[in-house]
């Protein structure tokens, strides 16, 4: 239970800022005049596909004792965690909102534009003509990052009691042989996504714009 | 006619090395219904993208005046923008109800109690039977209402059309020409409508202008532009044998 709601803790922290940082981001690259677009673009794609081992790999070369950020002692914690996976997540919630943004008839701007609206109310009504894609954004951002296991072992160092989350958990319990309680872990973090990706359908079918 | 609400002074809009439309001097009346007329690729839409501010010119000044003073594109203050409303030739409506899209211009304003207005507009364009379907399911007719409806609630000073019924059936064609000439007779909206079509112009229109290759070959009030046109162009095009 308790390293359930770790596991929740930490992706549902990642997620809230990569949600925060990634959909504006994304928003701009769509509608905005981005210096060194395709520059930002080929960074985006590379990091929909990041190795997690290396982000990891990365953010504990950060976090360590000698390293830029050591001495913020957030190596080994949820903290440092919540870092990988952001990193890990941004990306794919930026990307995912820019091409749902661009697939928004582009004909839509100027007539809402000279419908008196702002651009700053504009580019919100483009991201609500967007909600469903940015929404699987976020939803893939979220299935990304709760069955994350490389990153999250390296920097969390499956600390029992501190930064043991489902899926390092998961991976220890099959090394020591305990399959039954390796394979309930599983069952707990597949029922979590099916659950949170199930409300979120829920929610955006009773939303205010039914289909 | 009285004072002029628009003033274009030596314009030109450059695409690239392209020079789509040359205009020395062209003035808007207030409360006139101008049609711009000319074969596709005239330079009729760059000229209505210029007029409700949307760009720049590339070269000259393109001024409206908000009621207190002259304004160009990079003066016009949001409320002063607001005055001009444009319907496009492809209307882009949002993935929501006939309503919603309707409300949409009033929303950015602030406006939130405008159920009876939205609801009379809806009945003026004969929608109101389709408040709540969704804007996507509508057919072409029923879309170009819906966008002159969103356009026309908002009670602009000015309202800018674009081929309002191109690819519309007879009877939408009516529907569409009836608010327009009732938007200008009873609210004295200045109007100028893009059109490629002569009868469109003659029905409509108060005063014409023909627009070719981005260059205007007349400008002149609508009698006398169909009855005595001064410029061989225009009777060349008014009376279909103009070639290109």
């Amino acid at each position: 239970m308790e390293i359930t709601l770790r596991s929740l803790h930490v992706t549902l922290v990642a997620l809230l800022v990569s949600t925060l940082i990634g959909v504006p981001l994304g928003a701009w690259l769509a509608l905005g005049r981005v210096p060194l677009r395709r520059l930002a673009l080929a960074l985006i794609y590379t990091g929909m596909g990041l190795p997690p081992v290396v982000v990891g790999l990365f953010v504990y070369i950060l976090f360590s004792r000698s390293g830029p950020f050591g001495s913020l002692a957030w190596l080994f914690s949820l903290r440092a965690m919540i870092v990988a996976q952001t990193i890990l997540a941004l990306p794919m919630v930026a990307g995912i909102t820019m091409s749902s943004i661009q697939s928004v008839d582009p004909a839509l701007r100027p007539q809402l534009r000279a419908l008196g609206a702002t651009r700053w109310q504009v580019v919100r009504t483009i991201a609500v003509e967007a909600r469903f894609g940015i929404l699987l954004g976020v939803m893939a951002g979220f299935g990304a990052i709760i069955s994350e296991v490389g990153a999250v072992m390296l920097v969390g160092g499956n600390i029992e009691g501190r930064t043991r989350v489902l899926t390092t958990a998961i991976v220890l319990e099959t090394r020591r042989g305990h399959f039954a309680l390796a394979l309930a872990l599983g069952a707990i973090l597949l029922s979590l996504s099916f659950l949170t990706n199930s409300l979120i359908m829920l929610g955006q079918g009773g939303g205010r714009w039914r289909r | 006619m009285s004072e002029p609400i628009y003033a274009l002074d030596d314009v030109a809009q450059v695409y690239g090395t392209r020079t789509v439309l040359s205009v020395p001097r062209l003035d808007v009346r207030a409360g006139e219904v101008l049609a711009v007329l000319g074969p596709s690729g005239a330079g009729k839409s760059t000229l209505l993208r210029l007029l409700g501010l949307l760009e720049a010119p590339t070269r000259g000044q393109v001024r409206f005046h908000s009621g207190e003073r002259w304004v160009t594109h990079a003066e016009a203050r949001t409320e002063e923008r607001r005055q001009i409303a444009m319907v496009f030739q492809r209307p882009a409506l949002l993935t929501r109800s006939v309503r919603a899209n309707v409300a949409y211009g009033l929303r950015v304003r602030g406006e939130r109690d405008a159920a009876e207005r939205i609801e009379a507009v809806l009945r003026r364009v004969a929608l109101d039977g389709l408040a709540k379907a969704r804007a996507h399911t509508l057919s072409g007719g029923e879309a170009q209402r819906v966008a002159l409806a969103r356009a026309l609630v908002l009670a602009p000073r000015v309202l800018l059309l674009d081929e309002p019924t191109a690819n519309l059936d007879p009877a939408n064609v009516r529907l569409i020409e009836e608010l327009i000439r009732e938007q200008n007779a009873q609210f004295g909206t200045t109007i100028v409508l893009v059109t490629h079509s002569i009868f469109q112009a003659r029905r409509l229109a108060s005063r014409c202008a023909l627009l070719i290759e981005g260059k205007l070959v007349e400008v002149s009030p609508a009698a006398q532009f169909f009855e005595a046109p001064r410029d061989p162009r225009t009777r060349a095009f008014l009376s279909g044998e103009f070639v290109f």
